[in-house]
């Protein structure tokens, strides 16, 4: 007798399934299927090209209603099953049909998630998941106007590409910093940002999305900071959940999605789960590889093979996005137990890593270039052992083919180029040219060929072919370490990375590692925070200062001492305090039990053994007090000592603790390379001890003597005098000229005596005292960034600013950790 | 059977950043890396006891913020020519929980 098969569901996988059991055995079961769709089984995975209109429904149905017909299957459509009931062995649907089974497959899927903020039921907010969805969508876009697309993982990006293909304008909304970061590294998650914003779609990054807005339709969605996007249309593409509601109902064990064996059997041996609603040992599966073996397994099962069963592989995962190349597969974390090959080449928009274990493959992300994707895929399954071709694995399969896994000499190469290849794209230069230069100019090195030729002058992508070529040129003469790279992530110097994020326009840490070919996925303790400083520097309005990129002094804004406790400082304007500022740190210390107070070398008062979790309240005890940070911690403007000038001493010649506390409030808050100490003394006897500061000014009977790059700690070494200035005004624009001209010059950790004796006395002269309006330059621009640099980092802290730096995570008891 | 406390959500975490927890046997530093992974060591680096917790955190590494060791967070070793480790403690995360091994921390209690 012909057994009854009841599947709900009538998805990609059950359809996958029929097709297995037909082929089989084409007569065991009589089959009825409920499908909530009104519709067959069509193809979900294309729907992203039938929303930007390359497909039609038609080209995407799987099996048309003919098919059905041919196998005698009974579909209802648009019926959801409302009722499983186990005893009697029968389903019921909520339009009160009722069919009995003998075995039953439930494949219900997946529900999309709905993030629960306020106006999430609007009229206009959209999941991503069926023909209905992509229907509302088009009819929604024909009207143009603005989409917003909440999530930027696989579906939200084909969605929000859809969308702008249909003449929309379209801003993506993403909670993680980088886009697809379950697919994606950092880098790769960059470039494919770079892609979508060259395609006019708007990318906003770490957004939490607060509320969507509108009265009977959607209207704007509000965002954490306030932001309001306007937008007719709302897309939620932020994740899926396993459709478990009737199996949970019918009381089937069900964790995240319906339990089942690596055979597809429920905890009721006559009940199956296949596709999105099931979890096979402990994992669910929301690609379509996995399912389709899903399917395979149970169809087995169903004609009485009990051999076949399900085992988890890894699925690559793919963006369908016309234009945009983007291949991800396995594990691609890193490890020390692991060794990852990366290759970037910029200019083409290539990124490759290839994330090796014992000189096997476990896991790769490739951007820009794909094709080798299937051959690492392969290399992965088979755990092929690469250490044979692991020079050149990179390259591809093609590339091993041509060179019989021989690796090539790249010098060789550079040599085997003809005379008008071109080396330098940038600045068209060719091999000849270089060549040419260095005869006859005698060039020993980088600097005079880009003197010469300009050659790798611009984007300097092309300065290891240059390189080789003076390699092959000098032979043996030619030393190319003459620069010291910033860190063993790169090969480029300091110098070298601030003149290519100016030139560059490279405005995050993810983009300079990209474009300056970084040679680690996220840089050094070293690196990082010279990067974080430039960036801060070069970019004053638009970068985001990275805190995971500051040494701890300068995240938490106090100095961390040798038992982990902090110190604290606070500002004491220009050395002057008083007696209720006093009476202030004196309630301070015995408040908080504050075992040391000291005065510093800068004229402050420091609080030394204060907890880390103590931090805040201090803090806020402080600035109602009206302090604010002292900044003892800084990379940047720290201290200006002052004597008591012409207010009170018989040899003053100017207001020096004037002018100082003027310089502070003018200058505090500035991000430096290296810490920035200055003094104003009155006279030449110099009480403040301004001539062995960065900066130190001596007031004289005339005006003002400006002094710079003098030192008292590892070194001890007696400043430069830059020039003179008649008033207090001219003073204060040197000064700031000069700080602007260090912060932009020298390379991060480098303090102002050692960066003037590098470019030298003369050259600081010459662009600060001899050429006014570059002066003035400086001083407007060090003026706009103080818009943004100048906020009380204790107050926001405070207020609530990262108090997660302050508590711990949690607190185990004795209780709770007793064995 | 191994028992596993819950100390919080992984959203507590900081990307590339770290949080301690305060434990009857001593604080324990909890990391989250670039690739979303989660680590936890002892919080105490082996060269002077310096909280690592908070270092840098680059790679699957932190650099102890006191005298710039490196420590692997896999291994809880020492990096480069630096010798010596601290203890790592079994974490991880279930659905959007943190959780680390019970034993792990009571081990010094019992010993």
């Amino acid at each position: 007798m012909t057994e009854r098969l009841v599947i709900i569901g009538n998805g990609m996988a059950p359809g996958r399934m029929l097709d297995h059991l037909f082929e089989a055995a084409p007569a065991a079961y009589d089959v009825t299927i409920f499908n909530a769709e009104p519709r067959v089984n069509y193809d979900r995975i294309m729907l992203s090209p039938v929303l930007s209109g390359e497909k039609s429904f038609q080209d995407i149905v799987i099996h048309d209603d003919a098919w059905y017909a041919s196998h005698g299957i009974t579909l209802h459509r648009g019926h959801r099953i409302v009722g499983i009931d186990r005893k009697a062995r029968t389903v019921t649907s909520d339009q009160g049909v009722t069919a009995v089974y003998d075995r039953l497959v439930i494949a219900t899927g997946s529900n999309p998630f709905m993030i629960p903020v306020p106006g999430k039921d609007l009229p206009g907010v959209l999941a991503y998941r069926d023909l209905d969805d992509v229907e509302k969508m088009l009819e929604a876009s024909q009207k143009g106007g603005r989409a917003v697309v909440i999530g930027g993982g696989l579906l939200g990006l084909e969605a929000a590409a859809g969308l702008k293909l249909r003449g929309m304008e379209v801003t993506v909304l993403h909670v993680m910093p980088t886009l697809m970061e379950r697919q994606l590294d950092p880098a790769a998650g960059y470039l494919l940002e770079q892609e979508l914003k060259r395609r006019g779609i708007h990318v906003i990054t770490k957004a939490n999305t607060k509320a969507i807005l509108g009265e009977d339709r959607v209207r704007a969605v509000e965002l954490a900071d306030g932001t309001l996007i306007p937008a007719s249309l709302v897309v939620m593409a932020v994740g899926i959940r396993p459709n478990v509601q009737v199996a949970r109902d019918a009381g089937l064990e069900v964790a995240r999605g319906i339990v089942t064996t690596d055979g597809m059997q429920t905890s009721d041996p006559a009940i199956f789960a296949l596709g999105e609603c099931a979890e096979v040992g402990g994992q669910v599966y929301g690609l379509v590889a996995p399912l389709y073996e899903q399917a395979r397994v149970l169809a087995a099962h169903l004609t009485g093979d009990t051999t076949p069963r399900f085992v988890h592989q890894d699925t690559p995962t793919k963006l369908k996005v016309t234009g945009i190349d983007l291949y991800s597969l396995g594990d691609f974390a890193e490890g020390d137990d692991r060794e990852e090959i990366v290759l970037r080449d910029a200019s083409a928009g290539v990124y490759k890593r290839i994330v090796l274990k014992d000189d096997r493959i476990i896991g790769t992300v490739l951007y820009g270039e794909t094709a080798d994707g299937a051959w690492f895929n392969d290399l992965k399954k088979k755990a092929t052992d690469v250490s044979e071709i692991r020079d050149t694995l990179i390259f591809g399969q093609a590339f091993q083919a041509g060179q019989g896994g021989t690796p090539t000499d790249p010098l060789a190469a550079v040599a085997a180029l003809s005379d008008d290849a071109e080396i330098c794209g940038c600045n068209g230069v060719c091999k000849g040219k270089i060549t040419g230069a260095i005869r006859a100019k005698g060039l020993t090195d980088l600097d005079g060929v880009r003197a010469h030729t300009k050659a790798s002058a611009s984007c300097g992508t092309c300065t290891g072919l240059v390189e080789k070529v003076l390699k092959l040129e000098l032979g043996d003469r030619y030393n190319p370490a003459a620069v010291q790279p910033m860190c063993p992530c790169t090969t480029h110097g300091h110098d070298e990375v601030r003149r290519l994020i100016v030139a560059k326009g490279l405005k995050t840490i993810p983009a300079v590692m990209q474009e300056l070919e970084w040679t680690t996925s996220c840089g050094c303790a070293k690196c990082r925070p010279a990067l974080n400083y430039y960036l801060v520097c070069d970019w004053p309005s638009e970068y985001a200062d990275d805190y995971q990129s500051r040494f701890i002094n300068e995240r938490v804004h106090a100095n961390i001492q040798k038992d982990g406790t902090y110190s604290v400082v606070p500002r004491m304007w220009g050395g002057m305090t008083s007696s209720s500022e006093l009476r202030a740190i004196a309630d301070v210390v015995d408040k908080f039990a504050i075992p040391a107070v000291k005065v510093t070398g800068g004229q402050r008062i420091d609080m030394l053994g204060i907890r880390k979790e103590d931090l805040p309240a201090v803090w806020a005890d402080l600035g109602r007090a009206g302090f604010v940070s002292g900044q003892a911690y800084a990379k940047g403007l720290r201290t200006v000592k002052t004597c008591v000038g012409n207010t009170w001493c018989r040899f003053g010649t100017q207001d020096s603790t004037g002018l100082g506390i003027r310089l502070e409030k003018f200058m505090w808050g500035s991000w430096t390379p290296a810490k920035l100490k200055l003094a104003v003394s009155g006279c030449p006897r110099n009480c403040a001890e301004a001539t062995c500061k960065d900066i130190g000014v001596i007031c004289v009977d005339s005006g003002f003597e400006i002094h710079f790059a003098g030192a008292a700690g590892l070194d001890i070494k007696g400043t430069e005098v830059l020039g003179h200035a008649a008033t207090e005004d001219e003073a204060l624009e040197i000064v700031v000229a000069l700080t602007q001209m260090y912060r932009e010059q020298a390379r991060y950790l480098e303090r102002v005596y050692k960066w003037t004796k590098r470019i030298g006395v003369p050259e600081i002269k010459r662009q600060i005292m001899e050429d006014l309006p570059r002066r003035k330059a400086f001083f407007d621009r060090f003026v706009f960034s103080q818009r943004f640099a100048q906020v009380d980092p204790w107050s926001e802290r405070v207020s609530g600013k990262d108090k997660h730096e302050f508590k711990p995570m949690a607190v185990v008891g004795y209780q709770e950790a007793a064995q | 059977m191994s028992i596993w406390i819950d100390i919080g959500a992984l959203d507590d975490l900081p990307l590339r950043g770290s949080r301690c927890v305060q434990t009857p046997t001593g604080k324990i530093g909890v990391f989250r890396t670039a690739d979303h992974r989660v680590f936890a060591i002892r919080n105490e680096c082996p060269h002077k006891g310096g909280p690592l917790t908070e270092g840098i955190v680059h790679g699957h590494s932190v650099t102890c913020p006191l005298h710039n060791w490196v420590i692997s967070l896999e291994t809880g070793e020492a990096q480069g020519a630096d010798k010596g480790a601290v203890e790592t403690i079994p974490v991880r995360v279930e659905g959007t929980r943190v959780l680390i091994l019970r034993s792990a921390i009571g081990a010094r209690v019992a010993a």
